[in-house]
């Protein structure tokens, strides 16, 4: 597989494994030909590893990969059944680094928020489904302010400390520089690290209201720190939309989250949704010892049962489990929708998260403990 | 110091070699592991737990003759655990016998022993660049901070490791690296950009027949089937943790222990804990009777 022709009928499919989805980019390309290379003369079966071993990164990019492989190469040469995978493409195909309007926009929003800071204090309180456009644009300003994080916990590491414990290794160090005299005793703390944060969205029709100011909220959350916060939003599928949200502008976060969901407006399936996130995401260890918000009006289609087995798992690995329930801002409101009846003895905690207020108490349960 | 990594003729060469070892890889992870040692490349391996992930990097050591160098990540793994520390106490030691000694000894050179290569601890990665061949096997990259994926990152890329007291430490022959991910987090994409992706399946039932027989001579051949079938279905059962290969093997380990030739409900019932380590699943397998020796495909 090494004369020209070769290399251009590869770098052809590496192209299209790329239309596809597949993160096959230049140096991974290369590594195909490499790879091509090194095992010898055109086999299907061999060609088929070649790419798949180089041009993938993730467990999803395989269906992606097979298919963009038939398609190239024609059916027959993939060696390999595909993959029964149900799941949505969890990544959107397009780059995210976006981030135009990021550098003005700030100094703006600062402005803004200081001339209207009595408007702001009306507005904290009103229901977000029930805000004209200019008081919408103004809540989202002052939700991309808010800063939710989990309270730091002492981590594994330590830091040299001016008090604390003893530091055997730091203490030998220093009288090896004395000669051999213990003349100042090292000494060091843990250093501190905060919980990962997980958020899971309901974006189904009943909730489609307060989706926006949620995701919103979401992408704050994301955006105050990038390495320990998960966001997944759950309806009849469950979708990760992290790496979208990590674009610095709201708006065009937004945006790339908005196309990798596939069931916007749709159906809630809870219980499967959350079963999904469970043995894909949770049991591995993303929701082990953190804090998992859970924003949904509780209006599960499937079986309660479900869903309350299921939180039954997610309140066993997770430090704490929140549930953010726009309706019960309502006057009068009662949890009694099926879902809801079921969630409720798993819960630590249960917010409103109708207005600005309520988000911004939702920041403070976040930093809880 | 150390001679080049053997390398095998083909993929299907170094399968054979590795099912000579009782480690029986399909073609995927047959040809991951050829391409890893041709083109140097790290091979990051992707998985269920108890697919065989970490037994690959095992079995491909013992298949190649290789000296096997294991680095298991956990959170706050830092660089003196993982590359070198000196030897303070030992520099100690020889700064006080040097001064019994009464030797006049000049300061510049002095210095210079005290930072002498025989005071260096390697830790694994520093090991895994001294030592060929070796296989170094990253396990659970996964639960390590991301600060260290980007130590790890410069180590793998150079082959190199910079020891600002003695200089700059190269490998003469690179290890091949295998890395294993549990996905508990996303790592980072430059660190698999380097790397060869492989997710391993679980096998199909053939293979671990085939591997339940490799690894347990003494299992009869009844047994070994039946107990690779009822994992099979157990796994189509959406169980918590569905089994693995490790947890067949285990299970067939278990039952042979017990004297069993043939897997009965009775005999199944009781080593059901070898294989399944949640009481849900355990209650979903007995309500769905896949242990009723009958119901064999």
């Amino acid at each position: 597989m090494t004369g020209a022709d070769g290399t251009a009928v590869l770098v052809g499919f590496a192209r299209a494994a790329r239309e596809a989805g597949v993160p096959a980019e230049a140096q991974r390309t290369q590594a195909m030909l490499a790879a091509a290379d090194a095992l010898g003369p055109a086999d299907p079966a061999a060609l088929y590893w070649a790419g798949r071993l180089t041009l993938c990164a993730e467990p999803d990019d395989l269906p992606r990969y097979d298919a963009a492989f038939a398609r190239y190469f024609g059916a027959a040469a993939a060696p390999r059944r595909a993959r029964t995978r149900t799941g949505p493409p969890r990544r959107p195909s397009v780059g995210f680094g976006a981030d135009e309007a990021g550098t003005d926009a700030e100094p703006t929003a600062t402005l803004t928020v200081r001339v209207s800071a009595s408007a702001a204090e009306t507005l904290r309180h009103r229901d977000v489904a029930a805000l004209t456009d200019t008081e919408r644009a103004e809540v989202r300003r002052l939700i991309a302010l808010l800063a939710p994080a989990t309270a730091p916990r002492p981590s594994r590491r330590y830091r040299p400390a001016p008090r604390g414990e003893l530091d055997p290794a730091g203490t030998v160090r220093e009288m090896l520089r004395a000669g051999g005299e213990p003349v100042r005793l090292a000494r060091r703390t843990r250093r501190v690290r905060s919980r990962r944060l997980v958020l899971l969205i309901d974006v189904s029709g009943s909730m489609a209201p307060y989706s926006d100011a949620l995701l919103r909220f979401a992408h704050a959350a994301v955006r105050r720190r990038p390495t320990r916060t998960e966001v997944f939003t759950v309806g009849t599928r469950l979708t990760r939309v992290t790496p979208a949200l990590r674009a610095r502008d709201p708006d065009v976060a937004l945006t790339h989250a908005g196309r990798a969901i596939p069931d916007w407006r749709g159906g809630t399936r809870l219980g499967e949704t959350l079963r999904a996130f469970l043995d894909r995401w949770g049991q591995r260890g993303t929701a082990r010892q953190a804090v998992v918000v859970l924003a949904s009006d509780g209006w599960e289609r499937g079986d309660p049962a479900l869903l309350g087995e299921q939180l039954a798992r997610l309140s066993r690995l997770a430090y704490r489990v929140v549930w953010v329930n726009p309706h019960a801002g309502r006057v009068g409101y009662q949890p009694l929708t099926g879902g809801m009846v079921a969630a409720l003895p798993h819960l630590d905690a249960f917010v409103a998260g109708h207005s600005l207020a309520a988000l911004t108490e939702l920041v403070g349960v976040i930093g809880d403990g | 110091m150390g001679s080049a990594f053997p390398v095998p003729e083909s993929p299907a060469a170094l399968a054979a070699a590795l099912a000579r070892t009782g480690y029986l890889a399909d073609d995927g992870l047959a040809t991951a592991g050829y391409l890893a040692i041709r083109l140097g490349r790290p091979v990051f391996l992707e998985g269920d737990a108890g697919v065989g992930k970490t037994s690959f990097a095992t079995a491909l050591a013992e298949a190649t003759g290789a000296t096997p160098i294991r680095l298991q990540c956990y959170e706050g793994l830092s660089a003196a655990q993982a590359l070198y520390d000196w030897d303070f106490p030992r520099q100690l030691l020889h700064l006080q016998a040097v001064r019994a000694a009464g030797q006049d000894a000049d300061p510049t050179a002095l210095e210079a022993e005290l930072y002498d290569r025989r005071f260096l601890l390697a830790r694994p990665l520093l090991a895994a660049l001294t030592t060929s061949p070796c296989v170094l096997l990253v396990d659970e990259i996964d639960r390590a901070d991301d600060e260290f994926e980007a130590y790890l990152l410069e180590v793998l890329a150079d082959a190199a490791v910079t020891v600002p007291e003695l200089g700059r430490i190269v490998a003469e022959h690179p290890p091949v690296t295998v890395l294993t991910s549990n996905r508990t987090r996303e790592v980072h994409d430059a660190l698999k950009r380097r790397c060869l992706y492989h997710w391993l399946d679980h096998p199909d039932l053939d293979r671990e027949i085939a591997i339940v027989r490799s690894r347990l001579p003494e299992v009869s051949a009844r047994l070994a089937e039946q107990v690779a079938a009822a994992t099979a279905r157990m796994r189509t059962l959406e169980l918590l943790k569905p089994p693995g290969v490790a947890e067949a093997i285990d299970w067939a380990a278990a039952l042979d222990t017990l004297g069993a030739t043939e897997l009965t409900a009775e005999l199944a019932s009781a080593t059901l804990g070898a294989v399944l380590k949640y009481r849900e699943d355990t209650e979903r397998v007995r309500a769905a009777a896949i242990l009723d020796p009958g119901t064999d495909p």
